[in-house]
């Protein structure tokens, strides 16, 4: 008697250990659900809700919903991708992002998301928010005009290196990355070779002195969209 | 039968990306057989002397004269194209929008590094068109039909798109073609 449980994903059928996500589950079987607050290393947050799905018709995180057997998960179904899209849209009028001359551009998950999502431009109005930079570091900096509050900085700081050198703060529209020090990000123990620095989706946090090394053309993202990498490992091909 | 009227205006761009147009290269004279240019800096006709299907537009608005020229192509234009990102949202340009416009003032004519403006004056000549408080995207001032993103859109986007839409055809961009940057 196996103990994997079996479920299906636009009716294609998954093998999922007990405990697994329905985001983990996808990812072994070689489904690529989008998502950006989600990391295979960090403990799922469930806040961008870009990998919603629908359980049983139920709208859910695929990255905090555990796997149950027999469940009949919709995932590529026109209305959650426009759902999806309405909201990459959202963070990209929320926020200052200037693709044109962003360091991260060709190797961002939010670009990378949109392109795959098809979106040509936000149908939403820009709010062109006041944000703060913060350069006092010698290695890193954080530019709040590119955050989108996947809060992976957060976690990454607090379970792998143990520091606990950023949090939230304020609510709604007003919410933010703060650091953990009384004003500057360099009176914090945050390093360049941290997580927390590498695991920022967008260009919100950068290493300084590193920034257009790679070509375009050769950037992550420049000529397979984001998730190509988990749909090779697809068996049912 | 005649052929389609194209016309083109650079706002508050840098021209890169009527460049891009440009760099469809030899594939120009395919697309002179396809469309007659109206108004468009390629032409240098000022004025719409007739009926347009598409427009293209490069940038966004930051002052009054880009309002303007908008509002006339929206006028005599079908199709209304975003043609790359400072039309779609404000781009470089956009920048500003941080900034109060006396602050920008200041900077640019009176306290920047490289300023040299012995009257101290700010220009304010009836001719200069004038700034807007914002850089506004195209689609907060008029209804834009289309949106081709790039910076600027490459050659090979901006001559699929047009070349599917004079020939009345479904435009399925290939992955490579739709980018940000």
């Amino acid at each position: 008697m196996s103990d994997k449980i079996k479920f299906t994903i636009d009716d294609v059928e998954i093998e999922a250990e007990a405990g697994q996500t329905i985001l983990q589950a996808a990812d072994a079987a070689g489904v690529y659900i989008p998502r950006l607050c989600a990391n295979k290393n960090l403990t799922p947050h469930g806040s961008c809700r870009v990998c919603t799905v629908k359980v049983n018709g139920r709208s859910q995180a695929a990255c905090t919903q555990p796997v149950a057997p027999g469940i009949n998960v919709e995932s590529e179904s026109e209305e959650i991708k426009a759902y999806r899209k309405s909201l990459v849209e959202m963070l990209f009028v929320e926020g200052n992002h200037y693709c044109m001359f962003c360091e991260k551009s060709g190797n961002c998950e939010l670009q990378a998301v949109a392109y795959r999502l098809g979106i040509d431009a936000p149908k939403h109005e820009y709010l062109f928010p006041s944000r703060d930079v913060d350069a006092s570091h010698p290695e890193i900096f954080i530019d709040r005009n590119r955050c989108i509050l996947c809060g992976r900085c957060v976690r990454a700081s607090k379970e792998l290196d143990g520091k606990n050198v950023f949090q939230f703060v304020g609510r709604g529209i007003h919410k933010k990355v703060a650091v953990n020090s009384d004003a500057k990000l360099s009176d914090t123990e945050l390093a360049g070779v941290d997580m927390a620095v590498s695991s920022c989706p967008v260009g919100a946090i950068l290493r300084k002195r590193v920034g257009f090394a790679i070509p375009v053309g050769q950037r992550l993202y420049d000529a397979k969209p984001i998730g190509s990498d988990i749909e090779a490992s697809r068996t049912d091909k | 039968m005649t052929k389609p009227k194209v016309a083109t205006t650079s706002l508050a761009g840098c021209f890169g990306c009527h460049m891009s147009i440009l760099d469809i290269d030899d594939r120009i004279l395919k697309l002179v057989e396809l469309i007659d240019f109206n108004k468009s800096p390629v032409t240098d006709i000022k004025k719409f002397s007739e009926r347009c299907l598409v427009g293209l537009v490069e940038g966004g608005c930051c002052n009054e004269e880009n309002v303007h020229v908008l509002q006339d192509f929206r006028k005599n234009c079908d199709v209304l194209i975003s043609v790359g990102d400072c039309a779609i949202m404000g781009g470089i340009p956009a920048m500003r929008n941080g900034i109060s416009l006396k602050e920008c003032f200041q900077e640019a004519y009176q306290d920047g590094v490289t300023v040299y403006n012995p009257s101290g004056k700010i220009p304010s000549d009836k001719e200069l068109p004038l700034l807007l408080d914002k850089v506004y995207p195209c689609s907060a001032i008029v209804k834009m039909d289309y949106h081709m993103p790039g910076c600027p859109p490459s050659a090979d986007t901006i001559w699929e798109t047009l070349v599917a839409l004079l020939t009345n055809k479904p435009l399925d961009l290939p992955y490579e073609l739709i980018k940000y940057d």
